[in-house]
């Protein structure tokens, strides 16, 4: 137990603003974003992530939003094992045929006022997969989209940002 | 003897036996070897691989207007087969291979709801990647099926899917998914259990199914290799350079040394980030916080450098046809070789924590055991075969450049529990970090990539590539036009899947998160 302690006590803290990558500054985002689910969801703003079938790219960089450096439970963000917790659905696709009608049962569970994000190039537009026999295409063609991140993955940042101002246009 | 001579007295004793087999040159299959077989011999054949110790490493199909061929891929010692049969498409019949190996069930239905071929005397009858977007009268991969489909305005669900029941007292069902609980891939486990123990599990997967293998169809050797490298998002690099590897045989395509480090150079920091992200999340499904938070530092610190270095965190799209599509600036090899060391003395002091403390050691000692003999008859490949005994490495068996002038070490367990199978992750990172100090070392200069060149009609390649999860395995035929006729990536995990419903026999259902991760299958690398 005390070298466990002793490796905290090393390590510090890491998450911090992120100078590295011309990217702006995290925790300038993160301020924004806890200002904004402070005002409109009592501080904290419970997600439920749907891949809907993607191929594991958007889910990884949503993992890491969970990792020390982004830590995006400190803006008053957390991921919910139920839709029927959340305030917001957070869909990665393409929607394939076989997730359609699990997509709809969930946003059906989800309470309103709901918020859904359809997250990568997939989720936008269908992506690389496009619309076929087995792919819906993009999230919006199966249920109602308030916003869209892009890019293939977006990056932890990307979906930050994406989130607030998602936030923003609620209001 | 050769790898490829590994096989004569094989199709010699086939002859004796008195299999029609006929050996057929093909370039772009090499190093396997191919053999045509009379449908009628089909069955025989797998007989006679199954006694000659060989491993069924894949099947796939392909519409060939009159004929629907089907191709079975054997592996031994490092040698490959390749056997090739054609039914006609107006009576699809072929017998299966499932009774000699275990490891053809899933692949073979697959084949039937795609192609419509019935595998005769197969122990399974009920439909696989099918659900309900597509009619029981209609197979995507026939030529006739038109990529768009005839989609219903709402697709329904496959509610009516008839699972194996166990009866008893106390006997009860848990379904869970395709909606999970956690950030994960959609995909439906039946689970029957008496108390907290599992009597039986039963995967339903082919949820995240997008027609990779019929999209695919009709585009030229760029547009595939981004579908390839999204075929499994985590092994975006592995995917897209067996894709890649195959279209180059097909064209006979010379592709530059440096490009070739490149690639391995991606290959072994896409494994790397995969083991070291997974390793924290096989602590975090214990409970063991700290260790979770520990790991996923790392591995957030080693995607920065993937994209300082390569312009993707996941270095997706920069494998090319040909090459790769950057340069790796000479910078990053002080760095990386710094990155390295650094990170080789992180792991070792918080693994020297973490085994320290009884209460991993507890959860995850004696979990999800994969006997060497099931793994074995599943031809369980990657880490999951690996901790079961079962030592295959494309790397060092069949190895393609630059392997071919590195040294491979290849970790090796037999318990099979979770342990095992985190123990080999552990030790195939360390394994990584030599082959990474290795080609930054010896990465040689020149281009990166060689200029395309239109493959002839027909052409066809196979890539064989070792990936994070294991063995990948590519099939690419050229149409007339140079355009994609056919694509088959076989993931790794269409073998370790079926290791899960085994392993996780007789645990706890609370356990079954971490054998889960210990196994990571990918589902959209599965589904197609």
């Amino acid at each position: 137990m005390l070298r466990i302690f002793g490796k905290i006590q090393r390590i510090g803290i890491v998450t911090e603003p992120v100078p590295r990558l011309d990217e702006p500054a995290l925790t300038e985002i993160g301020a924004q974003l806890k200002a904004g689910i402070g005002a409109q969801f009592g501080g904290s703003l419970a997600i439920r992530e749907v891949d809907a079938g993607s191929c594991n790219g958007c889910e990884l960089e949503i993992h890491a939003l969970n990792n020390p450096y982004y830590g995006i439970e400190r803006f008053g963000v957390h991921f919910v094992a139920s839709p029927r917790h959340a305030d917001m659905l957070l869909v990665t696709g393409p929607v394939s045929r076989h997730m359609e009608a699990a997509l709809r049962r969930t946003y059906d569970a989800t309470p309103e006022p709901r918020l859904v994000i359809a997250v990568g190039a997939c989720g936008a537009d269908g992506g690389e997969f496009g619309t076929s026999y087995a792919s819906c295409g993009a999230v919006s063609n199966v249920i109602p989209v308030d916003a869209v991140i892009l890019g293939c993955p977006p990056t932890p940042l990307d979906l930050m940002r994406g989130i607030l101002e998602a936030i923003g246009r609620k209001t | 003897m050769t790898p490829q001579d590994q096989f004569t007295p094989f199709l010699v004793r086939l002859a004796q036996a008195g299999l029609r087999v006929e050996e057929q040159a093909s370039a772009g299959l090499a190093p396997a070897q191919l053999i045509l077989v009379q449908s009628e011999d089909w069955s025989r054949l797998g007989i006679e691989a199954r006694a000659w110790g060989c491993r069924w490493v894949a099947g796939w199909g392909e519409d060939r207007g009159e004929t629907t061929r089907i191709n079975a891929c054997f592996e031994k010692a490092g040698a490959y087969l390749v056997a090739r049969t054609a039914v006609p498409r107006a009576a699809p019949v072929l017998s299966s291979h499932t009774a000699s190996f275990p490891g053809a069930d899933r692949p073979e239905r697959h084949i039937r709801d795609m192609l419509g071929v019935v595998f005769s005397g197969h122990p399974d009858a009920r439909r696989w990647t099918r659900h309900q977007a597509w009619k029981d009268s209609e197979f995507p991969l026939r030529r006739d099926f038109p990529a768009a489909g005839r989609p219903q305005a709402q697709t329904p669900s496959d509610h009516q899917y008839s699972f194996l029941l166990a009866q008893g007292s106390g006997v009860y069902e848990i379904p869970v998914g395709p909606v999970h609980a956690g950030i994960i891939e959609p995909g439906h486990f039946r689970f029957q259990a008496v108390g907290e123990t599992v009597l039986k599990l039963e995967e339903r997967l082919g949820y995240t199914h997008k027609g990779i293998e019929k999209i695919a169809e009709g585009r030229d050797a760029e547009g595939l290799a981004r579908l390839a490298g999204r075929v499994s998002g985590d092994s975006t690099v592995a995917h897209a350079w067996a894709a890649c590897m195959a279209m180059e045989k097909a064209v006979g395509l010379v592709v530059p040394p440096r490009a070739l480090w490149l690639r391995a150079l991606m290959c072994e920091r896409e494994r790397v980030a995969n083991h070291v992200g997974d390793i924290g999340a096989m602590l975090n499904d214990i409970a063991f916080a700290f260790g979770f938070y520990q790991f996923a530092r790392l591995r957030e610190e080693w995607q920065r450098v993937s994209r300082e270095a390569f312009g993707h965190r996941f270095m997706m799209d920069c494998i090319v046809p040909g090459g790769v599509a950057a340069d790796l600036d000479e910078r990053f090899i002080a760095a990386m070789r710094n990155e390295v060391g650094a990170l080789r003395k992180q792991i070792v002091k918080l693994m020297s924590i973490i085994n320290d403390l009884p209460s991993v050691a507890d959860r995850v000692r004696g979990t999800g055991v994969l006997k060497p003999e099931y793994a074995k008859a599943l031809g369980c490949v990657g880490y999951v075969g690996r901790a079961s005994g079962t030592d295959i490495d494309v790397r060092r068996d069949a190895p393609y450049p630059p392997y071919d002038q590195l040294t491979v070490k290849v970790p090796l367990h037999h318990y099979g529990d979770v342990n095992a199978r985190a123990r080999t992750r552990l030790e195939e990172t360390a394994a990584s970090f030599d082959l990474i100090e290795g080609l930054l070392a010896g990465l040689p200069a020149g281009a990166i990539c060689a200029r395309w060149t239109p493959p002839a009609a027909d052409a066809e390649g196979l890539g064989l590539i070792e990936g994070w999860r294991g063995e990948i395995l590519s099939f690419v035929r050229f149409g007339a036009d140079g355009r994609i006729a056919r694509f088959f990536p076989r993931d790794p995990s269409w073998t370790t899947w079926p290791a899960l419903e085994l392993l996780i026999h007789d645990n706890i259902v609370p356990d079954f998160p971490v054998c889960n991760k210990s196994v990571n299958g990918s589902y959209s690398g599965h589904d197609l």
